[in-house]
């Protein structure tokens, strides 16, 4: 049931007058106590599905600005500087000229599959949105198996990616969707031996009960060593299930043009651009809920001065910063390194990320056994 | 040992991979005093450029109208792409009566030079150098093919 409260964290002390997610609460009971059960829900969904396309948009404006600001700094440009103060109304230009541009299918193309393909990954990037926690208490759909939900429907998104590439009976387009489809494939896996770690330390698959775990120390303190190394290829795994350079191969402007989306244009080209954008805010949500505690203030111990200092930051804050935090790290990533070969990928995967998180696992389990996290 | 070697190649691969990121984000940090991009058109009046920007070739001439160019062609000789022509002349020195050769027109394509500075390497006396302006556009192409002597310029005395 969309926007149900949820049990409150027995630990956390003070309580705002206006959080998120008191506003969420008095919404849904005016909406149950105003119409019958039938109808708030179907209001409730509607009010959900407009503000998921709300924060898509504004992701996807204020991701692109930042990719564009972070790369200019990074290689000592300027970067955007025009459109308003320092260009910061640069990417709403850049969406309205992609608006009024023409959605053009070519002749030769799957016209269905074509104009399906990028709705397909769209509508993938808005359902992993759904056990996200994005604050205390505000969290659309808290399934028990949250964890195991998110990593189950993105890997469903390497489909879209695969039918634009085939639909768009282009060879170049082809390629990149074949070596997209190898590179999700293959680092599924050690993402999910890294999510495992997480899952094995709390011993829940459900979002708000990983966060809630984390109340005395994030799991990146508390569970030392494992957790480090999990991180670590946690961060790996998903820059290269995100199709994110240095992993682009899927894309890689140098060789096939634009990959899978060389044959898109206006519109159809913005939902791929803005998939790959909401994904990366995704995979950093996730990473930030498992690893840096979710909406959890930075606590050390129990009960102590420093904590309750911390917890005058408001939770969706500490949620946005950790994500952000996440996104400019994988930003960081692709503005350094240079592009791999698809057997470097390939190695890397099967070679060096797979054994070592399998080994991760078990060290972790011993640890989970033994009790030897704090 | 194998497992030593892994273990090296991993702790080796993560070590360069922290060094580049090292560089970037120190970058990142420090890229409000750093940054090599002009802001152009804004600021032409004040426009300040690198020592060693190559705009075009020029030959400076001091306040006696005099440059140091003896019409050698060593540096007609050094352009890959015929961008330098000169027409020499005989001076017939005052003093001694001798003839003595020097340039009477020094032709430079500016449409056909690539700043490879190998005309600038070339030259014996330091008579032609590259210059910073980079404004270059004109709507006849005929205006790019320059004289670089000035007119009544002669050779600066010594410059042999």
């Amino acid at each position: 049931m969309p926007g149900l409260p949820l049990p409150s964290g027995e630990g956390t002390r003070v309580r705002f007058m206006i959080s998120l997610e008191s506003i969420a609460n008095s919404i849904h009971e005016w909406l149950y106590s105003t119409f019958n059960e039938t109808v708030a829900m179907l209001l409730e969904f509607t009010i959900i599905g407009v503000c998921i396309i709300g924060l898509f948009a504004m992701l996807g404006l204020v991701l692109i600005m930042m990719e564009r600001k972070v790369s200019s700094w990074m290689q000592l440009r300027l970067g955007p500087n025009r459109v308003g103060p320092w260009g910061m109304f640069q990417t709403v230009a850049d969406t309205l000229k992609l608006i009024v541009k023409e959605g053009m299918t070519p002749n030769g193309v799957d016209k269905l599959l074509f104009n399906l393909a990028p709705f397909i990954v769209m509508i993938i990037a808005m359902v992993i949105m759904a056990p996200l926690m994005f604050a205390k208490g505000l969290q659309i759909w808290d399934v028990n198996i949250g964890v195991l939900f998110i990593t189950a429907v993105s890997s469903v998104s390497v489909i879209g990616i695969l039918m634009a590439g085939w639909a768009s009976n282009n060879k170049y387009s082809l390629l990149g969707a074949m070596r997209s489809g190898a590179q999700i494939v293959s680092y599924e896996l050690s993402a999910g031996f890294a999510i495992l770690v997480i899952v094995i330390l709390t011993g829940s698959l459900k979002v708000s009960d990983i966060v809630l775990s984390q109340e005395n120390g994030w799991w990146l303190f508390k569970g030392h060593i494992p957790v480090l190394i999990a991180f670590v290829i946690f961060m790996i795994a998903v820059t290269a299930e995100t199709n994110r350079a240095p992993f682009d191969l899927a894309e890689a402007e140098s060789e096939l043009t634009a990959g899978f989306h060389t044959e898109y244009s206006g519109m159809k080209f913005a939902l791929f651009f803005l998939a790959e954008y909401v994904n990366i805010f995704v995979v950093c949500a996730l990473g930030a809920t498992l690893f840096l505690g979710g909406w959890m203030p930075l606590h050390f111990g129990t009960d102590t001065e420093f904590n309750r200092i911390m917890d005058y930051i408001p939770s969706s804050v500490w949620f946005m910063g950790k994500t952000f935090f996440l996104i400019f790290v994988i930003m960081w990533f692709r503005w350094t390194f240079p592009r791999l070969r698809i057997d470097q990928l390939l190695n890397l995967e099967w070679k060096y990320l797979l054994p070592i998180g399998m080994f991760n696992l078990l060290l972790a389990t011993l640890i989970a056994i033994m009790g030897w996290y704090l | 040992m194998f497992l030593i070697d892994y273990i090296k190649d991993v702790a080796g691969g993560v070590k360069s991979l922290l060094t580049g990121m090292r560089i970037t984000g120190g970058y990142a940090l420090r890229h409000h005093k750093e940054k090599l991009t002009q802001q152009y058109p804004d600021n032409r009046d004040t426009l300040v450029l690198p020592e060693r920007f190559r705009g075009e070739v020029i030959m400076p001439h001091d306040e006696n109208n005099e440059h140091a160019c003896t019409g050698c062609t060593a540096c007609e000789l050094a352009c890959p792409n015929g961008t330098i022509k000169i027409i020499t002349k005989f001076d017939v020195d005052e003093a001694t009566g001798k003839k003595k050769k020097a340039i009477d027109t020094f032709i430079y394509h500016l449409e056909l030079c690539t700043m490879c500075n190998l005309c600038i390497e070339a030259c014996p006396t330091n008579a032609i150098k590259m210059g910073q302006g980079f404004e270059h556009s004109v709507y006849d192409r005929s205006k790019l093919i320059k004289t670089l002597n000035e007119p009544g310029s002669k050779i600066r005395e010594g410059v042999e």
